[in-house]
């Protein structure tokens, strides 16, 4: 049978869908799905809002179309089908020594899903977003493959990535890989004690990988508190007795009473000595630190999670500090907060990164929650800076477009290729992303 | 000794993980079947994991004028062959019932154009005294039914061929594994509903690898289905055919 009448969600189980899914495994039986009745791709539905949701309509679940079809092992050039997992990937060509460009937190991402929300990484500052490594990508029309690059089909490529698919299903893609100097991460760790500091750190951090985790929960003089932990592929000469022993994140049994995320996060910041410490952890241990526990979007029970992330300019950090103050007031955040200073690299019209400071913070879905979010998509506006379509679940129609200043150009290319909409999604409807 | 495997009917989604999951052991695959550009992704993600051969055949288990080129190919194969055989067809009983001209098709994809096949290669395994035969039939071989019951007779007839010809090459060496699966999730049964104890394709893949590893003789996968069709083989034929399962 082609179509399957399923219920589904996102991450963060907040937006449900229910409707028609095809799962194609040849491109063949992509191309005639596409010439009965055009339908949005969808991934592994890791983003956290209505992205990858078509209520009541249809959508082609792409995750068989998973195969390498090309590897060059001595440039890292990667030829993949647009299904394939991030992770997968790593698995079958860290041995040989490359890595994929930019890795989101979660392997499970595909790369369809990494081009058409132009994920960043740990390596954002210096690598760029995912969409910088990608050289070439093959859609699917109804009336076969369509390949578009920076040279050939521009304007489509670039409305591709970071493209919330609505330039119809991404077959494949080549892939420029990250050579690794070895097979695991040595990694720094470094408490961090409050704000300013943080920003110092992150500002001159020269390391591959840097990432800030926060405690969301400090106020006062600890506002802004965390560990910073900045990473370099490495090899050989590891003694695998020094293997980081992970603290597992569900530890606080997601009760997440304000008391508990505290008390939680406090011994969290004080597992790493003061002094700092360097680890080696597996390389998908260090990128995916919550793959292991599968499903723990359900730990947040029936009403399901939000993220919040925005990203703002390096002069809007105080305006940044205030909205980390609010959500350490509100004793709402969960003890998932990420903060991480992101280069300008972006590659499509809509692509999220830009030069300045992300933050993403998890929230249990309550009334509250969605209200002091509401708040900080305002304070984001103010700052100049952008929600990130990937996370979000509330923002309202014309709230969001602004913050993308290459829109229209976008809209251009979406429209020539799909005038009549099919590949809207319930996010493009919700935020009429569509129309001018 | 370097190992090549024949992977008949290698579009379908359980050869398409068992091709994979060979190449991650260092294995070489042909592959055989009809959608000769599917395959060659498959090839190609083959070579990718690992495999020192992927290379492409076309296959028709109707057609054993195809089968002449693999069998050379096969020949010229330095190591040890194996195979594994996933074709089959199940239109639905239905569509039998209104045109039975179509049961030639089934007995042929299902039982005899795969065995015509393996009967042709033992030859050559018998010689190199290694290797391993992979016959993928099915929980619907173990009792006719109402559902599927031209499909499952293909099936029996393929499970009994099986255990004919490892009773043959267990004498040279080679082993002969059959494989029978209960429902599985792939593009076939995708949209069917209710269907028990499905299982996801990696499952499957990594029981079969399991029992070739072990030189298992009969494996149900997943394994729940070992007690089902025990229970599901004692119920007297007086009960059975009123039943609807
Ligand atoms: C734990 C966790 C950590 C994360 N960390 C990060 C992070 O560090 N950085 C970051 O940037 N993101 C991060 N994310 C978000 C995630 O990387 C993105 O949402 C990504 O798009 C998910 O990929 P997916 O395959 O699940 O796509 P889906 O969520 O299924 O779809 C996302 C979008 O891609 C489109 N799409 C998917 N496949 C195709 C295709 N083949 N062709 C055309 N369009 C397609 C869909 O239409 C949809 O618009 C994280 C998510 C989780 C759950």
């Amino acid at each position: 049978m082609t179509w399957k009448t399923m219920d589904y969600t996102g991450w963060g189980r907040v937006h449900r869908a229910n409707g028609d899914v095809a799962r194609p495994e040849r491109a063949s039986a992509l191309k005639a799905l596409l010439a009965d009745a055009p339908a949005p791709a969808i991934g592994m539905r890791r983003s956290y809002g209505d992205a990858c949701l078509n209520d009541g309509g249809r959508a082609i679940d792409m995750t068989r179309m998973d195969r390498v079809l090309s590897f060059d092992v001595e440039s890292g050039l990667l030829h993949v089908e647009a299904g394939a997992q991030i992770g997968a990937l790593l698995k079958i060509f860290a041995p040989s020594g490359w890595l994929p460009p930019v890795m989101p937190g979660t392997g499970f991402a595909t790369i369809g899903g990494a081009i058409a929300m132009d994920v960043h990484g740990k390596n954002h500052h210096g690598a760029g977003s995912f969409g910088c490594h990608v050289s070439e990508l093959t859609l699917m029309t109804p009336k076969g493959p369509k390949v578009a690059s920076a040279e050939k089909n521009a304007n489509l490529f670039k409305a591709t990535i970071g493209g919330l698919g609505q330039t119809g299903p991404i077959l494949s893609a080549k892939v420029q890989m990250l050579k690794a100097k070895g097979d695991v991460m040595v990694v720094t760790e470094r408490r961090v004690d409050g704000w300013d500091e943080f920003l110092g750190l992150l500002d001159r951090s020269d390391a591959t990988y840097t990432v800030g985790w926060i405690d969301a929960t400090a106020r006062g003089d600890q506002l802004g508190r965390g560990i910073l932990e900045e990473a370099e592929t490495g090899g050989g000469l590891v003694p695998a007795a020094k293997r980081g022993k992970r603290i597992p994140m569900d530890a606080p049994g997601f009760t997440l009473s304000p008391a508990v995320v505290r008390t939680f996060n406090a011994a969290y910041w004080r597992r790493v000595p003061e002094a700092g410490r360097t680890v080696v952890k597996p390389i998908d241990d260090f990128f995916f630190p919550l793959d292991k526990i599968h499903d723990w979007n359900r730990l947040y029970g029936k009403s399901g999670f939000h993220q919040f992330q925005c990203v703002v300019p390096i002069a809007a950090a105080d305006k940044l500090r205030a909205m980390l103050d609010r959500i350490a007031g509100s004793g709402l955040a969960s003890p998932l907060a990420v903060l991480k200073r992101m280069g300008p690299g972006r590659a499509g019209f809509m692509s999220f990164p830009m030069e300045g400071y992300t933050l993403a913070v998890d929230f249990p879905n309550r009334t509250a929650a969605e209200r002091l979010i509401k708040e900080l998509e305002k304070a984001t506006a103010e700052a100049e800076g952008r929600i990130y379509f990937a996370k979000d679940s509330l923002a309202s129609a014309g709230d969001l477009s602004g913050m993308y200043d290459e829109h229209a150009q976008w809209l251009k290319a979406v429209k020539a290729i799909d005038p009549d909409g099919a590949y809207e999604t319930d996010l493009t409807r919700r935020l009429k992303l569509r129309s001018a | 000794m370097p190992q090549t495997w024949i992977i008949l009917g290698a579009t379908s989604t359980i050869a398409r993980g068992f091709a994979r999951d060979a190449a991650g052991r260092g294995d070489g695959v042909v592959l055989a079947g009809r959608d000769v550009d599917d395959m060659k992704a498959t090839a190609a993600d083959c070579a990718a994991r690992g495999a020192p051969v992927a290379e492409v055949i076309a296959f028709d288990a109707r057609d054993p004028a195809s089968f002449e080129p693999i069998l050379k190919r096969a020949a010229k194969i330095e190591g040890t062959i194996s195979a594994a055989v996933f074709v089959g067809s199940m239109p639905p009983q239905e569509d039998i019932d209104a045109d039975p001209s179509l049961i030639d098709g089934v007995i042929a994809d299902s039982y005899t154009g795969p065995a015509r096949f393996l009967t042709a290669l033992a030859p050559i395994m018998e010689e190199r005294r290694s290797g391993t035969i992979v016959g993928v039939g099915s929980v619907a071989g173990d009792r006719g039914r109402l559902g599927n019951y031209v499909y499952g007779s293909a099936k029996a007839g393929f499970h009994a061929y099986l255990s004919g010809l490892r009773n043959r090459l267990g004498r040279s060496g080679v082993h002969v594994v059959t494989v029978k699966p209960g429902t599985v999730d792939t593009a076939m049964t995708w949209g069917l509903d209710k269907l028990p104890f499905l299982a996801p394709p990696e499952k499957v893949v990594g029981d079969i690898m399991k029992a070739v590893d072990k030189k298992k003789d009969v494996l149900y996968t997943p394994f729940i289905w070992w007690p089902v069709m025990t229970i599901i083989k004692l119920i007297p034929e007086r009960i059975f055919k009123k039943m609807q399962i």
